[in-house]
């Protein structure tokens, strides 16, 4: 009874994968699609990760349209689905559309909860839960180095370890007296804020989701950080406060109990029951002082990679995350890769400064099932199938890939699909690859079309193409209703593509 | 490493940012993003569209021209301005040759953080003064 309620008792398996959150669960998936034995074991008594928590204010950022333009089974349908876990079974995609309430195409953390246990539940995803990850260590074994994963419940050995562990760890900055505020992550039930001034520290996200959902309690809000606030909408992308969370801004302008202040916080200081926050404004250096009934520090979570460091895994940031390679294998320590949320480590080609949306179920999704398929041909000898493409329909292949594939939409010059071109001009679709990968790690003739933004509002098609070693790129015209399967583009694309396919055999 | 304090400690170390006072580098230190490439990694790629603005915290880096290599890149150097300030591909690979810890910039970011801090401005005016000068002594 105890194998079925607990699966992967301790002991050696090929690889185990720690957290149950969207990253493990995604993860856990793709590696069994894969044919490779895993365990996964958390520490939580369910699946869902930090969803189980948070939002605090009990609301995503990240939306799905129950109606689309695409079947909900559909792989298409993807780029209107920010939440579901990915799957080849029709009867487990999309699960998310189904768990809203109708108030919003935002779910709610609850509905998100329930889409991440029903797709663990109808995946059946084996996850040992209650096992909480302690320590780490390297031992030779029979086949090379491998890990041994010290738990609440005892050691697990493998050869490949696999984190999804979040960035979930509340971060407080050094400031003097910061013992006096509580983190994000310690927020109470809004109505115990009743009639407070409250001082926020921090303009991200968290720090503009805490000054939303706290308006209609507190007497006033101060949201506070040496830089200034950007907006989504200023950035044209997913950098900055998103829209959702834009009515402080509103507020502050209109000088209507919200005040957005640019400077440092020199210290915290308690005064009576009141707590005096010291600033120093960051345009002119002048000084200020404010008053608040409760201090908040919205300020980030890190990494929890426990003794990682010690055994030699580099990080980096104030997010504490791991150096890793393009497929997100921590380059310090070979072995230990890196899923979910964990993955916006790797940054990709970041063009027109536009980062990728690893650090999102929509964006590390993709990057989950990439990374199953990368061990199962780099660790496990398992040949991977790459279809040939007959040269005459590769333009309109591309074109529609532009056009409609999600993982091209959610991973904007991140990810790729990938052609190559053998020798003999055969023409191999390698699928979906990280695009930095395509572009540094391979050597062979390939294409490699992605979707791209230029951070002033433009989404195009862009192609990679390499002949000969030499690497162009070519961009393809903008387009108002974003499908790129135009005369246009064919024609742009076929003229980019006609090196590549000199050689290929006619037909 | 490195919170947003310790980022601004560092910024103060350098030549470009040493103007600035300790609030105005803490809010600096907010305007870019840090991001760590392990070694052999290229950074920029010679003749590819949207690079960012770099500056080096650790680490170094070689320019690459057609894969030859014409430079190497240390502490507290940065790349990448130039081909945001003409609006052209880089011209040179940029290649990680040690871990190489950066902050980076967004091209979008990059003028209005110039014209919004002037001494950074005139800093690297100068740095590319020095490259001009260098370039013009190699090639007489």
């Amino acid at each position: 009874m105890d194998a079925v309620e607990r699966p992967f008792p301790p002991g050696t398996y090929p690889v185990v994968v720690v957290g149950s959150g969207p990253g493990g669960l995604q993860l856990s998936y793709a590696l069994r699609h894969e044919g490779i034995e895993h365990a996964v074991i958390s520490a939580d008594e369910g699946a869902g990760g930090m969803f189980r928590k948070w939002p605090f204010f009990q609301r995503l950022l990240s939306w799905t349209k129950p109606y689309a333009p695409a079947e909900r089974t559909s792989r298409e349908y993807q780029r209107y689905d920010w939440n579901s876990l990915l799957a080849d079974e029709s009867d487990l995609c999309g699960l998310q559309a189904d768990l809203l309430d109708g108030t919003s195409y935002f779910p709610s953390r609850p509905a998100m909860q329930a889409n991440l246990e029903s797709f663990a539940d109808r995946a059946r995803i084996a996850v040992r839960y209650g096992t909480r990850w302690e320590r780490t260590r390297r031992e030779d074994g029979p086949d090379g180095t491998r890990f041994v994963v010290e738990t609440s419940d005892g050691e697990y050995r493998c050869r490949v370890l696999a984190l999804a562990v979040g960035v979930a760890q509340p971060s407080m900055p050094a400031t003097p007296g910061i013992e006096l505020a509580h983190h994000y992550a310690d927020t109470r039930d809004a109505s115990t804020y009743a009639g407070k001034r409250i001082f926020i520290i921090g303009k991200q996200n968290s720090g503009f989701e805490l000054a939303s959902g706290l308006a209609q309690w507190a007497s006033s809000i101060t949201v506070c950080s040496p830089s200034p606030a950007k907006t989504s909408i200023q950035t044209k992308s997913l950098v900055g406060v998103r829209a959702r969370y834009v009515q402080p801004f509103e507020d502050g302008f209109l000088g209507l109990g919200v005040r957005i202040l640019d400077a440092s916080i020199t210290s915290l200081t308690q005064v009576g029951e009141a707590i005096r926050v010291d600033l120093r404004r960051t345009d002119n250096g002048e000084e200020l002082c404010v008053e608040a009934d409760e201090v908040i520090a919205a300020t980030g979570f890190t990494c929890p990679l426990q003794d990682l460091p010690d055994l030699g895994v580099a990080t980096f940031g104030a997010a504490k995350l791991p150096v890793v390679t393009p497929f997100w294998e921590s380059s310090t320590v070979p072995g230990i890769f890196f899923a979910g949320t964990i993955s916006q480590a790797a940054p990709g080609l970041r063009k027109h400064g536009v980062p990728a949306n690893s650090g999102a179920v929509h964006g590390h999704r993709y990057n989950g099932r990439i990374l199953a398929r990368h061990l199962a041909e780099s660790v496990f000898g398992i040949e991977r199938d790459c279809p040939i493409v007959a040269p005459d329909t590769l333009v309109d292949l591309l074109l529609r890939e532009a056009s409609f594939a999600p993982e091209l939409w959610h991973q904007k010059a991140y990810l790729a699909r990938v052609i190559t071109s053998e020798r003999d001009g055969t023409l191999r679709d390698a699928g979906i690859l990280p695009l930095a990968h395509a572009l540094d790690g391979m050597t062979e003739d390939l294409v490699a079309m992605t979707v791209e933004m230029d951070g002033k509002g433009g989404i195009y098609p862009v192609a990679y193409i390499r002949r000969g070693g030499a690497l162009s790129e070519h961009a393809l015209p903008e387009e108002p209703l974003l499908d790129f399967q135009t005369a246009a583009h064919r024609d742009q694309l076929a003229q980019a593509l006609d090196r590549l396919l000199a050689v290929a055999p006619a037909g | 490493m490195a919170t947003r304090e310790e980022l601004a400690d560092t910024l103060a170390g350098f030549a470009m940012f040493a103007d600035l006072g300790s609030p105005q580098l803490l809010s600096v230190a907010g305007l870019f993003e840090e991001t760590v490439f392990p070694e052999g990694e290229r950074i920029l790629r010679q003749g590819l569209t949207g690079s960012g603005y770099y500056v080096i915290l650790e680490g170094t880096a070689d320019v690459r021209i057609d894969g030859t290599t014409r430079g190497t890149l240390h502490r507290g150097d940065f790349f990448g301005e130039v081909s945001i300030l003409l609006d052209e591909p880089p011209t040179a690979d940029i290649v990680a040759t040690t871990t190489l810890r950066c902050i980076v910039m967004g091209p979008a970011g990059v003028k209005p953080f110039l014209l919004a801090h002037p001494t950074v401005m005139f800093r690297m005016l100068q740095a590319q003064a020095r490259r001009l000068r260098n370039a013009n002594r190699w090639r007489s």
